[in-house]
């Protein structure tokens, strides 16, 4: 587990930093944290049990509304994890 | 060299406070899927990668494989070559050896906070070992807190702590949105991960979703350049 975390951490940064990257590929890599986070987050709120789940049954995705809001309002990690724990604590005693 | 690492360590507080739910709800799963102190310590201290942590917690209560957990934690971390690569034109005056030590470092929390930074202004390698040892240490300290808390608390979903992760990737994701086009990007690599991994086995949808649509990014703005020359002509 150690290894194949470390590796692509590290052959990256001791490769590129050696070149001169182009100015597209610059552009592409500057997309590349929002696609991640989003490619992640995704179906960790949209899906259960592996199947599509849009409705209201869902707490991580309603729990993902209060957790977002804080984040937008607030741009702090903690505060926002805190809302989104907070949230999801509340709806599991409520439904 | 030591101011900087104390920019560093203040740089690195965010991530502190956000580690610490995250570490402790993964240090109490681990115990109830069979882990030790110690081996919460270790893989901490070794491995460092929350997600994969986790992944490979639940993996080991469901009994899977040595193999299908190391090649799990292999896809899952494989996003991180593209984290470090968009690091790599900011650390172009930072030696080599160096260089595959801070690789190390470079996790979901701490390359946001990176990259966030040298977007601002330039930094140096003390910034970086303040940022990510302080980081490190605030990961192994709430993992191992957590396993020891993990012995005294039966169902961990009371406390939300099952939603500590989702919560950490929405954060760091509305720190990363700084334009419109961002918001293009999200909707397009939420669908691509979804569809994809409704349809394909193990975590391809990852890097696959991350890949396809930062290209889709690329092409958008050369599509925007030129529709915007052949307007100006």
């Amino acid at each position: 587990m150690m290894v194949v975390t470390y590796i692509p951490r590290m052959l990256p940064l001791a490769i590129l930093s050696r070149m001169n990257i182009s100015k597209s590929f610059m552009n592409w890599l500057s997309y590349v944290p929002v696609a991640v986070l989003s490619a992640l987050l995704a179906p960790e709120l949209l899906l259960k049990d592996g199947q599509l789940s849009i409705n209201l049954s869902n707490t991580y995705l309603l729990a993902a509304i209060p957790c977002f809001a804080a984040g937008f309002f607030s741009k702090s990690i903690f505060l926002t994890v805190v809302a989104g724990m907070a949230a999801i604590v509340l709806l599991n005693n409520v439904l | 060299m030591t101011h900087s690492f104390k920019e560093g360590f203040k740089a690195a507080l965010p991530v502190v406070f956000g580690y610490f739910p995250i570490g402790m709800a993964f240090g109490v799963l681990a115990v109830q899927s069979g882990m030790t102190t110690l081996e919460v310590f270790m893989m901490s201290l070794l491995v460092y990668a929350g997600s994969a942590q986790f992944i490979a917690a639940s993996l080991l209560a469901t009994q899977a494989s040595i193999g299908t957990i190391i090649f799990t934690t292999f896809l899952v971390n494989s996003r991180h070559l593209l984290m470090t690569a968009s690091l790599a034109p900011y650390m172009k005056k930072i030696s080599s050896k160096l260089l595959s030590l801070l690789g190390f470092w470079v996790t979901d929390e701490t390359f946001a906070v990176s990259i966030a930074a040298v977007a601002k202004e330039p930094k140096d390698k003390g910034f970086f070992l303040g940022l990510y040892i302080t980081s490190h240490v605030a990961w192994i300290s709430s993992t191992v807190l957590g396993s020891m808390m993990g012995n005294f608390i039966p169902n961990p979903e009371k406390f939300g702590l099952d939603f500590a992760l989702p919560a950490m990737f929405i954060a760091l994701l509305i720190l990363q949105v700084r334009h419109k086009k961002a918001l293009a990007i999200i909707i397009i690599s939420a669908a691509l991960s979804i569809g994809i991994k409704l349809n394909m086995a193990g975590s391809w949808n990852i890097i696959l979703a991350t890949v396809i649509s930062a290209t889709i990014g690329v092409l958008m703005d050369k599509w925007m350049e030129k529709s915007s020359q052949s307007l100006s002509a």
